[in-house]
């Protein structure tokens, strides 16, 4: 089973973001990079799914020189390769990602290489959240696509042939039979990401990481500035310390009508 | 100028992520003199071929909703049985195609943002996630307003394209009916649907409920790092239980695997709209908030007056959670024993 994984390197902002002084990004100067949560949870899946059936875990991704840090956590996780799909900087829109990423693909296959039986995405990166690099590759590929999906089985003997995909649907659960290969897009939940292990990041330190430089293309869709939402509220009303605290607290809860 | 919406049902009505969507719909078809159409899908609510169902016109009581929306145009496709989103995105396009619709907005729920990720691809249109407003101020180009970061964060954007394809943010759209109520025209759509649009599809199968949903509690009680371990959601479930609300928690306490991740509140997890958020030793990263924001009221029991939280707080308790909770807890029961 060859997988491959694609992440993004987004910063991790924790409780508030800084915009820069052109409006045009987010201010990383303070803060560290990771990737979105759901793809945490991609290659955890892919790493579990190689453990149980044997092959390799390929991770990818398109950004910036330092994103090899990100690929780098990707493999003290466990996989095995890393592609980094390098760009200068600026900001890619999903349709030229995705494009980047087919083109990646088809360009293993070509090349000899056992192709991608999976591809496996985060549903959605968390900092721009368009919903749609997954779908537009799987589309270019001509392969099968399921996305949002919280369970994933692999079927057919030593999971060769396909596998069923299954997300919530308003209370319900709705189950997708996907042939192989096929593309998945996976929401957190799908599994618990272990943490990396101190063997599996001395290995990580000596994977090659393989480069590729695609061009950046233009798409339909410019950011023309950012900007922070106006404030819901002002600061909270302190209701007091400790456990001197509590009586203003149920007198709250009783004006808010919640105790019955 | 037509925009085409597409309408998910919420059993015999629309859902109410479409409802916000047609409004976002309406303000964009306005901006250029144009009308929104609804697109239903037949197969999401009937089998077989699908127009004939017990409702008569096949559109049902979501055709009321769709009055009150001022839509006057409602086009219900038959695109196989069922939900296959390539099909779906197959019949958008040519009922695009069709009519000369300039736009197709969806809701930003699953199925919508996938069908619109599905329909950009066909049609080869950039495909513009989360928006919050949008207006076209040429043929062929809209100015438009979207969330980052689950809403932390906006983008003002330019989407130049063909065909306009726009999910709306649903919790920061409200849904406001028309000033006037309309007669709607139901005309049935047959696109051609390839075997290979219908590879991909849905097979349903009920999951048992599990209580209080988190995302439609009226009282959501709250547990990040502070509770310190797994033993001390204990008590925040007891109090969950005697405000008649449910638990929930930060990203951090699943990712420890204190609780089950359907119990988290956030940007990769439930979002929840209570009348009550307590939010217990939760310091409010962006990626919690997200999930929270729509809560009418937000209290904290926090130890530290700096907390980010506090800023996005209605009432807030400096103190250690495991020391007021408790107390909380006793004063209910004292106040109950009382009565």
């Amino acid at each position: 089973m060859e997988i491959g994984v694609c992440v993004k390197r987004v910063p991790m902002v924790g409780g508030r973001i800084v915009v820069t002084a052109d409006g045009q990004d987010v201010d990383t100067r303070m803060s560290g990079f990771t990737i979105s949560p759901h793809e945490e949870c991609a290659v955890e899946e892919a790493v579990q799914i190689v453990e149980r059936e044997g092959g390799s875990v390929t991770v990818l991704t398109l950004g910036p020189p330092e994103a090899a840090d990100q690929l780098r956590d990707m493999l003290a996780l466990g996989a095995q390769h890393a592609l980094l799909l390098e760009t200068d900087g600026r900001e890619w829109g999903p349709m030229a990602t995705a494009a980047a990423i087919a083109d990646a693909v088809t360009r293993r296959a070509d090349s000899g290489e056992p192709p991608y039986d999976l591809l496996l995405f985060g549903n959605e990166a968390a900092d721009t959240g368009d919903y749609q690099v997954a779908i537009r590759v799987a589309r270019a590929l001509g392969l099968p696509v399921a996305s949002g999906i919280k369970r994933l089985t692999l079927t057919g003997a030593g999971g060769g042939g396909g596998a069923q995909a299954s997300r919530e649907y308003r209370g319900t659960q709705e189950t997708y039979d996907l042939t192989l290969p096929a593309v998945v897009s996976v929401k957190e939940g799908i599994n618990l990401p272990r943490y990396p292990s101190l063997p599996g990041r001395l290995r990580a330190k000596r994977v090659k990481i393989d480069v590729f430089r695609p061009d950046w293309q233009p798409e339909g869709l410019r950011k023309t500035g950012l900007r922070l939402p106006p404030e819901t509220s002002g600061r909270a009303q302190i209701l007091g310390s400790g456990v001197d605290a509590v009586p203003a607290l149920v007198a709250l809860l009783d004006e808010l009508g919640v105790l019955s | 100028m037509t925009v085409l919406c597409l309408v998910e049902r919420d059993g015999d009505g629309v859902a109410d992520a479409s409802l916000r969507a047609l409004s976002l719909a309406r303000e964009l078809a306005v901006s250029a003199g144009g009308d929104v159409a609804a697109v239903l899908f037949s197969g999401e609510v009937f089998s077989g071929d699908g127009l004939s169902g017990d409702t008569g016109s096949g559109a049902g009581a979501a055709e009321q909703e769709l009055a009150a929306f001022g839509i006057a145009d409602a086009y219900l496709v038959a695109a196989g049985d069922g939900y296959a989103p390539a099909a779906w995105a197959r019949g958008l396009a040519e009922l695009a195609v069709t009519c000369a619709a300039a736009a197709v907005v969806a809701a930003a729920t699953d199925r919508g943002s996938e069908v619109l990720a599905h329909l950009g691809a066909i049609t080869g249109q950039p495909v513009a996630a989360s928006c919050i407003s949008a207006r076209w101020v040429a043929p062929g180009y809209c100015e438009l307003v979207r969330q980052r970061w689950a809403g932390s964060l906006l983008e003002d954007a330019a989407l130049e394209a063909t065909l306009a394809l726009l999910t709306v943010a649903a919790d920061a759209v409200p849904a406001q009916p028309a000033a006037a109520v309309t007669d709607v025209r139901v005309q049935p759509f047959r696109p051609e649907i390839a075997d290979a649009d219908l590879r991909v599809r849905a097979v349903e199968s009920a999951e048992p409920s599990a209580g209080v949903s988190l995302a439609t509690a009226r009282v959501v009680v709250g547990g990040g790092r502070g509770v310190g371990g797994p033993e001390g959601f204990e008590v925040l479930e007891e109090l969950a239980g005697l405000l008649g609300g449910t638990l929930g928690v930060s990203r951090v306490v699943t990712s420890q695997g204190w609780r089950p991740h359907r119990q988290q509140v956030g940007q990769t997890g439930t979002r929840i709209s209570p009348e009550l958020y307590l939010a217990c030793g939760i310091s409010g990263a962006i990626q919690h908030m997200a999930g929270c924001l729509s809560a009418q009221h937000i209290v904290v029991v926090n130890t530290d007056p700096d907390a980010p939280i506090i800023a996005h707080a209605d009432y807030a308790v400096i103190g250690d959670l495991s020391q007021v909770i408790p107390a909380l807890v006793a004063a209910i029961r004292d106040r109950a024993g009382a009565a």
